[in-house]
């Protein structure tokens, strides 16, 4: 039990399969088609940088609505009874089994021109195109994400102490300040996760957009279909989105410890 | 929930997480392609097990599951034990390594090991395929284990070893009798986790699969990429029907163990 043996083969398997492939990456994203030193593939992707600005909005536009959406919900639910909690929380992880193509296209054939939302509001005598632009993706993200900010906010809700709710309305809080007082702040741990996971993977996912945003690609798409012909400006966008994925989750942490310490 | 309008406000947004999986669903029951209804029929699901190529991937997703989960937990159960016998900055930057997967947006470890399987591919006379997928899968899958077995050996007693020692055991006896037992619940949740991530994994399977090795996520890719396919409502129902399943007798089998351990 006191040996470091065990590791070596896994050791050995992360040299292999994490290191040398990002050293292969940001080797490509340096060179031209010839192997030689070059920033050419950061010039070529430069084009892209308005899909690259137009994916993280979408991303901050998703996460900024999940969190709206997800934490009355996690606050109502964390004011359950045990058992309900539970079966809630189940309800709430079954949709995150479904396979994640199979969600999106649901939302396909809910949107698509002639389907069942385009038909109720030809009723009312609206008519919009309801798929192939920003808003489907949005929603399409929305779904697919919700339940990755409610989990971790309930998750924290649960740990606040009703008597610390108790004793701020002792002490003559109202609901108001019982809220920007004592529940907000100590939920922001849970608001953070939260936000990270629904903020990185909508920013870096493909095939949504492909799916329900029409021309409109996402970064995601970009990098797949720029690798199929140029894997050099391919891996200098890969690099690029990595560096911006990281930074954010830098960011993130610190946030989380200073939080934190201030509580 | 004591409140009505919270109650609302639940019941709206399950609406909105399972509306559209029924909708999904529902239309697998229908005779015909667009969004008419037009009759009960259960043409797609006889369709769907009558293609040989989606019985065919399926078998290769649950193959490549089974063996990526099991390889996963035996690396990463022995990883997880040699990394925590590693003093202070050297085991913190070797989890850190360990974690890059996991943080890593998707797409860029999927592109990364492209480009590893592509070069190695050239050099040793290989093409992506079966054992590409097989070995990014465990890829993704062993740091999970890791995770989830480290706080188990942070919690064991080292004394329950020397004390099985002390009685006679030899120490690979040790290990298989006492250690492994005290591990069992984080070996088996990083199991349970590598195996469903495995299961449901599109895109790093997508980038190293190679142009002929298809899983059941990159079947419903080509079902339902840019055209509607009431073969994958089909595939959803029953996918639907299998996690319910499988929620049910997990939570019967974890009630009965609470029961147990109550008596």
């Amino acid at each position: 039990m006191k040996s470091k043996r065990p590791a070596i083969p896994y050791l050995g398997w992360m040299l292999v399969f994490t290191i040398v492939p990002l050293l292969m990456v940001i080797y490509f994203a340096f060179t031209d088609e010839r192997g030689q030193f070059s920033l050419e593939p950061f010039k070529n992707a430069s084009v892209y940088s308005e899909v690259f600005l137009y994916s993280l909005g979408i991303a901050l536009i998703s996460t900024v609505i999940c969190l709206v959406l997800a934490y009355p919900l996690a606050y109502s639910v964390s004011r359950c009874s045990q058992r309900a909690q539970s079966t809630i929380i189940m309800l709430l992880m079954v949709p995150m089994w479904m396979n994640f193509l199979l969600r999106i296209y649901a939302w396909v054939l809910i949107l698509q021109n002639y389907g069942p939302l385009d038909m109720i509001l030809n009723l009312f005598g609206v008519d919009v195109t309801l798929i192939g632009n920003s808003g489907a993706v949005i929603v399409g993200m929305v779904y697919e994400f919700l339940p990755f900010m409610i989990l971790p906010i309930h998750a924290v809700m649960t740990k606040i102490e009703p008597s610390l709710i108790e004793a701020a309305q002792d002490l003559g809080c109202n609901g108001f300040h019982v809220f920007t007082k004592v529940i907000f702040p100590l939920s922001v741990p849970g608001v953070i996760s939260g936000v990270t996971m629904v903020f990185v993977p909508t920013a870096s996912t493909f095939l949504v957009a492909q799916y329900l945003g029409g021309t409109q690609f996402m970064i995601g798409d970009v990098i797949e279909r720029v690798f199929q012909s140029d894997h050099n400006t391919g891996s200098a966008i890969a690099v690029v989105l990595m560096i911006v994925i990281l930074g954010f989750l830098v960011v993130m942490n610190r946030f989380g410890d200073k939080e934190a310490v201030a509580g | 929930m004591k409140k009505l309008s919270s109650k609302i406000y639940f019941i709206i947004i399950m609406a909105f997480l399972y509306l559209p999986i029924i909708y999904l669903i529902a239309y697998s029951f229908n005779d015909g392609k667009t969004s008419v209804w037009k009759g009960f029929t259960l043409k797609w699901y006889t369709a769907l097990f009558n293609d040989a190529q989606i019985m065919n991937s399926l078998y290769n997703t649950l193959i490549i599951a089974v063996l990526a989960s099991v390889i996963a937990t035996i690396l990463g159960t022995a990883a997880a034990i040699g990394i925590y016998n590693f003093k202070g900055g050297v085991r913190s930057a070797i989890q850190n390594v360990s974690n890059f997967p996991i943080i890593n947006p998707e797409i860029v470890t999927g592109v990364s090991l492209m480009l590893l399987f592509t070069f190695a591919g050239v050099m040793m006379g290989f093409e992506m395929g079966f054992w590409t997928v097989l070995l990014a899968h465990i890829g993704f899958c062993t740091p999970y284990v890791i995770l989830n077995v480290t706080p188990r050996i942070r919690q064991m007693d080292p004394a329950l070893y020397e004390a099985a020692l002390d009685l006679g055991c030899s120490p690979v006896q040790a290990f298989f009798k006492v250690v492994l037992h005290e591990l069992m619940p984080g070996i088996f949740s990083g199991f349970l986790i590598s195996f469903t991530y495995s299961l449901d994994d599109f895109v790093i399977t997508y980038f190293t699969r190679g142009s002929r090795f298809q899983t059941l996520p990159v079947q419903i890719y080509t079902m339902t990429h840019q055209r509607i396919n009431p073969k994958a409502n089909a595939l959803s129902a029953l996918l639907f029907i299998v996690i319910i399943a499988v929620l049910i007798i997990s939570n019967l089998a974890s009630r009965r163990k609470s029961k147990e351990a109550a008596r």
